[in-house]
């Protein structure tokens, strides 16, 4: 067995990017798809610590952002399930497709 | 009556007045105090011009104001007065005030009626008043937006149709002018890296050819589609007819009169050579206008669209005189806009409250109106005699002139195209008398037309005020004539200056 | 010289009247409007009087000569340096003699209308209309300028217009006065176009400038002469033209088709401006430019054949119509056919220019005797309340004076001694004979048909058969109860006319109008002038046969000539013609096209425009669904894209 290398976690967040976006695309419900953005959030976080780890040994700015966007995808949460428990208040599901007012 | 800026003044602040009003009563009463003031101030300007010239001052713009507006760009608040726009000022002030008149049973809305009203006023004036062709351009957009509110909101038939088509041409033709504008702007470099939108100053500088020939037609195009020239006349015969009474006359009576002094003194007066170049291409639109317009009119129904129709056919000689480059005929020209403007004011007018009592204005539903209201009927008469060009009234003297002017140019072509100018006195003649023939005479179209009530006060004060300026002109030309023959002959001189 | 201030006041009298009627009449004094026409118009009567005794006897000649005087001449309109529209006067023999003939005619139609119109309750139009009339007509004759006349010209159109559209509530009246306005515009393009080729190579306006310029050896006749467009010079060009106008005015053919349809109009005024005055506007017209016509001789020519022609097709179709006003009009066009070709056989000066003179003598004479005819028409119009002949016939009795009057009018239009027709037709008879041998023939023809159509007539109102009053009329009174013949204010105006018409013939012509101004001694032939005056007494006698008493013979002449009488009752087939080619030619082959091309094709334009945006528009709208996982996928296939692209630009 060889060490765990960069390619090895890079795989890995690639994979959990195009999960997050494939949940984002194809699921209806609001909920899920608000999963799937923390997925992809994730992957960019697996992103900048691998570098950080294997490439900068040395420095702490990947770290920093890690937290940076963990800070902001909390934030981001609490204003999406508001707007989810408003969406849901007015049309009575979370459902995605039913929200398509903001059109033409 | 010397300080030109009142005159943009007085009904702007007559228009923010209107809306500090608390009733409709007051409303109207406002409006007319503040354009009966200013029809006044219209006449003292015209008393205290005629007096500077008789006192001899020869300069070409009187009563001059200037400052900077936006400096950067070399903007200025630059105003001035002519004879020629003496002239419309005057025009621009009767309409005005007859219309306020016209629009006293406006029932809804009747705020931002007037409001809008004396506004697009505002632009009318500015733009008359304007030597800067930037505030010139200004002005122009202040007297268009309103139109739109005006038709759309007040409007009768397929008003939201009729207006959208009016604005979009009106503003496709501003575009043209900015576009023109822009290049005849950023041609008057004198050397220093100094533009200027002074237009005394550019009617003096030569702009190169190449310029001009691109330029021109922008801007006489542009400004043409205000004045209805062949083939964007369209919006004119539906705008007229959705348009509320008072908006047709402003549409047909100032409107239309915005683009033939823009074709005059923003296109013909700065770019002479141009107009040269182009003057054929003119003739041939305005002839087919003018003919093709009067033979259109011929096949109209509804009398609002016969003297939309006939509008484009009157405003043809507008731009035909000015096409032909001679004196007489740009004389001509400008006395077709004061005149069509009276004259079709008073057409929609006497439309307008007939209109208003029968409820229609198809000629065939119509009929025997002279015996019912005959005071209305009077006024209808008047009008299309003057349309078809009888002596002693307006219409006679502004295209004679203009034939006069044409018959100057000695060749075929422009032969040929003045005679087929004359001949639409003739088709003329026999769309207006079908229209009276069949709405006034004969028998009573309707039982309940027996019924109708005459003229109220402010009907028969508007008529009357605009056939004392139709007879003013018609019987006593002179006076017209003098005022504004020798700022032709500045314009003219700046033509001919261009043939050498 | 002499004293020139009044003069203006003869046309502003009637002007003045015209507004204080129209503005205050029908609301303050309405019983009193005719009463104000007239004493103005009798006010100018007199003036007119006056200038025409100073003109003829003390001041107008000098050496011999009449001269033209201008009383007055105000820049009205400056086009250009030398070209200016003048309102001005002109005294001269013709406009002196006209204002005579208007002021005069017209009192004695004001007169008349007193009692015509006395029951109209919109008599206060008709005589502030009648005065705006009479106002124009003196405008016209008085002319210094020649687009003033054009100016005058209009406006007697207009009033014409406005009085034969009188009955407005009757259709037929508005079609009638629209067809006379239209017809005459028509004629008026070709006189515009003609002023405006005459004043382009004279440089002026001015009548007199004109005629100096374009009679004499000046650059402008040269010029003019030298121009030519389809092989036919610029002089010719502009005073055919000129003559177009004034054919439309004056009803020659084919420009006539309005006058008989004319006849709408109230009675008066159809004696005042069709029979009198107006109509002879485009005689008038060749006279006042007589002599730049006689440098044209083609001009001239034109004007003759034109005359010639009018004169004998209205009298072969006055011989069939039955609606007594439209006899006359028909009559009326002939005798202005009669002056328009003793005009074109006139020349300038001397004993050549006796046409001239003959055309105006015939003019003045014509003026009494067809006003008389139509008053005393209308006087039986008035009493019957028909116009066709065959509700009238034995009148004679009821109706005395209009009988005696009547009788004296058709024995002056038919040429018999010692009445005014016989001497200005000899006239023109004698100037035919020396000119053109043709036109003299058709001129004697005419001659004998007119005295034939005249008595037909007047057989047919006053003979005939015994008058039967009927019970229905189309003025809409209830009942008809014969009253006594017309009151005096109609009855005055008839004597004063037949007495006119008889004493008319005396008159001096020769030493007062004439082309050069100097007197013109006329000579009188016995024999060259029994000959047509027996002729028209042979064709007075078949008329007395057929129409004396009723009888079936005029209906089986009638019927042996069956094709040529239909023509001739359908007036030729000349209406006809004229509906195709305005009805039928130019509304569906010029109008309706182009109201169909501004429609679907330039307004087609503009909505297209407007359709393709909103289209494009429309296709693109899908994009923006409003689908938050389109969106999605939008931007990962962007960013795909772009990423491809980098790549493959960048490796």
């Amino acid at each position: 067995m060889n060490n765990i290398g960069l390619e090895h976690i890079l795989f890995v967040s690639i994979a959990l990017f195009f999960i997050g976006c494939y949940g984002f695309m194809t699921r209806r419900n609001l909920i899920t798809m608000l999963m799937s953005v923390e997925l992809v959030l994730n992957s960019v976080n697996i992103n900048f610590i691998a570098f950080n780890k294997y490439l900068f040994a040395g420095k702490l700015d990947g770290v920093f952002f890690t937290i940076f966007i963990i800070t902001i995808a909390a934030a981001e949460a609490a204003v999406a399930i508001a707007i989810i428990i408003n969406l849901y208040r007015h049309y009575k599901s979370i459902d995605v497709e039913d929200a398509d007012q903001m059109r033409f | 009556m010397t300080n030109l800026t009142i005159l943009i003044l007085v009904p702007l602040l007559t228009a923010i007045a209107v809306l500090l009003c608390r009733n409709a009563e007051q409303v109207k009463w406002t409006s007319l105090i503040g354009s009966l003031s200013q029809l006044g101030l219209s006449l003292m300007l015209l008393v205290s011009y005629m007096n500077e010239r008789a006192a001899g001052n020869k300069a070409q713009m009187l009563f001059q104001q200037k400052c900077s507006w936006y400096s950067a760009m070399n903007i200025e608040y630059f105003v001035g007065v002519d004879g020629i726009s003496v002239a419309m000022i005057l025009l621009t002030a009767f309409v005005v005030f007859t219309g306020v008149l016209i629009s006293w049973k406006v029932g809804t809305l009747t705020k931002e009626f007037f409001f809008l009203l004396l506004l697009l006023s505002v632009g009318a004036y500015g733009f008359f008043i304007s030597l800067d062709l930037f505030t010139l351009f200004f002005f122009l957009e202040v007297a268009v937006i309103p139109k739109f509110l005006l038709i759309a909101i007040w409007g009768s038939g397929k008003k939201e149709y009729s207006a959208m088509k009016l604005a979009l041409m009106l503003m496709g033709g501003s575009a043209l002018v900015l576009l023109g504008m822009l290049c005849v702007y950023f041609n008057t470099d004198d050397g220093s890296g100094n533009h200027t939108w002074n237009m005394l100053a550019i009617s003096q500088m030569h702009l190169p050819m190449d310029v001009q020939r691109f330029a021109f037609p922008l801007m006489f195009l542009g400004f043409g589609v205000f004045t209805a020239i062949f083939p964007f006349h369209t919006w004119a015969p539906d705008g007229h007819s959705s348009a509320p009474t008072a908006a047709s006359m402003f549409l047909a009576g100032i409107s239309m009169k915005l683009g033939g002094y823009g074709c005059l003194r923003a296109a013909t007066y700065l770019m002479p050579e141009g107009a040269q170049e182009y003057s054929g291409w003119i003739i041939g639109l305005s002839t087919i206008a003018i003919i093709y317009g009067s033979f259109a009119t011929m096949m109209q129904k509804d009398l609002k669209y016969i003297n939309a129709y006939s509008s484009v056919s009157h405003c043809g000689f507008v731009l035909l005189g000015i096409g032909m480059l001679t004196k007489t005929a740009i004389t001509g020209a400008v006395m077709q806009m004061v005149s069509h403007g009276v004259m079709t004011a008073l057409f929609f007018a006497a439309i307008g409250m007939i209109y208003e009592r029968t409820h229609t204005r198809q000629v065939e539903q119509l009929g025997g109106l002279l015996k019912t209201i005959p005071f209305l009927g009077t006024v209808f008469i008047i009008a299309g005699l003057c349309s078809l060009g009888l002596p002693g009234l307006s219409g006679f003297v502004a295209e004679m002139t203009v034939f006069m002017g044409s018959w100057e140019r000695a060749d075929a072509f422009h032969r040929f195209a003045t005679i087929l100018a004359c001949a639409s006195i003739v088709v003329t003649a026999v769309y207006i008398l079908r229209a009276v023939g069949q709405a006034l005479m004969g028998p009573v179209g309707n039982e309940h037309y027996l019924h109708l009530k005459d003229a109220g006060w402010n009907e028969r004060l508007a008529s009357i005020a605009l056939i004392a300026a139709i007879l003013a002109i018609g019987m006593a030309p002179f006076w017209l004539n003098n005022l504004i023959s020798p700022d032709t002959q500045i314009i003219m001189d700046n033509i001919s200056r261009a043939a050498l | 010289m002499l004293d020139t201030k009044y003069i203006a006041l003869i046309p502003l009298l009637p002007l003045i009247t015209f507004f204080v009627i129209a503005l205050f009449g029908k609301n303050y004094f309405p019983k009193y409007c005719g009463l104000l026409g007239t004493v103005s118009l009798v006010a100018s009567l007199i003036l007119s009087a006056t200038v025409a005794y100073q003109y003829f006897f003390v001041a107008g000649q000098v050496n011999g000569v009449y001269q033209p005087i201008i009383a007055f001449k105000y820049a009205w309109l400056q086009f250009s340096q030398n070209i200016s529209i003048d309102m001005g006067i002109i005294l001269d023999p013709i406009s002196v003699m006209m204002i005579i003939v208007v002021t005069f005619v017209s009192t004695m139609v004001h007169i008349y209308s007193l009692g015509y119109m006395h029951d109209d309750p919109r008599r206060a139009t008709f005589f502030s209309f009648l005065s705006l009339f009479t106002f124009s007509m003196l405008g016209l004759v008085l002319s210094s300028n020649i687009f003033q006349i054009y100016m005058f010209w209009e406006l007697v159109g207009v009033s014409s217009y406005l009085l034969i559209g009188f009955y407005y509530d009757r259709p037929s009246a508005v079609a009638a006065a629209k067809k006379a306005f239209i017809v005459t515009r028509f004629a008026d393009l070709g006189f515009l176009v003609g002023i405006l080729i005459l004043a382009f190579y004279s440089g002026t306006l001015d009548f007199q400038t004109l005629i100096y310029r374009l009679t004499n050896n000046t650059d402008s006749l040269q010029n003019i002469c030298a121009a030519s467009f389809m092989g036919v010079s610029a002089l010719t060009w502009g005073l055919v033209l000129v003559f177009m106008g004034g054919a439309g005015k004056s009803a020659m053919f084919p420009l006539h088709v309005w006058l008989p349809d004319a006849m709408e109009g109230p009675t008066p005024v159809s004696a005042l401006i069709h029979a009198a005055t107006m109509v002879v506007a485009g005689v008038y017209l060749v006279a006042r430019l007589f002599p730049v016509f006689s440098y044209c001789p083609a001009a001239l020519d034109v004007v003759m054949y034109v005359g010639a022609f009018s004169s004998l097709f209205a009298a072969i179709v006055a011989c069939t119509q039955t609606d007594i006003k439209r006899v006359l009009a028909y009559s009326t066009m002939s005798q202005i056919g009669y002056m328009m070709f003793a005009l074109g056989v006139a020349r300038y000066g001397g004993e050549s220019g006796l046409g001239y003179m003959a055309a105006m003598f015939h003019l003045f004479t014509h003026a009494m005797f067809k006003a008389l005819l139509f008053l005393g028409a209308g006087a039986v119009i008035h009493y019957v309340h028909s116009n066709e002949m065959k509700d009238m016939g034995g009148l004679r009795k009821l109706m005395p004076v209009t009988h005696l009057t009547f009788l004296i009018a058709c024995l002056a239009i038919a040429g018999i001694p010692p009445f005014a027709g016989f001497f200005s037709k000899e006239e023109i008879l004698t100037a035919a004979f020396n000119h053109n041998k043709i036109i003299f023939g058709v001129a004697v023809l005419t001659a004998a048909i007119t005295a034939f159509y005249m008595f037909r007539l007047f057989f047919s109102i006053f003979y005939n058969k015994e008058y039967k009053p009927h019970e229905h009329d189309d003025h809409g009174h209830d009942t008809h109860t014969p009253h006594g013949e017309a009151p005096f204010s109609m009855l005055g105006p008839l004597l004063i006319l037949g007495i006119c018409s008889i004493a008319a013939g005396f008159i001096p012509f020769g030493h007062l109008v004439t082309s050069d101004g100097k007197p013109l001694e006329t000579e009188f032939h016995l024999g060259f002038a029994a000959g047509p005056v027996i002729l028209a007494l042979i064709s007075i006698v078949l008329a007395f046969v057929l129409y004396r008493k009723q009888s079936a013979v005029p209906d089986r002449i009638s019927n042996a000539l069956k094709g040529i009488y239909r023509a001739a009752y359908r007036k030729f087939y000349i209406d006809e013609v004229y509906l195709f080619i305005t009805k039928k030619l130019i509304f569906n082959l010029v109008g309706k096209p182009a109201a169909w091309i501004d429609k679907n094709i330039v307004n087609g334009a503009i909505n297209t425009s407007a359709t393709v945006t909103e289209n494009l528009s429309e296709t693109l709208r899908p994009v923006q669904s409003g689908k938050l996982q389109q969106y999605a996928i939008y931007f990962f296939a962007g960013v795909l894209l772009f990423a491809v692209l980098f790549i493959y630009l960048w490796v």
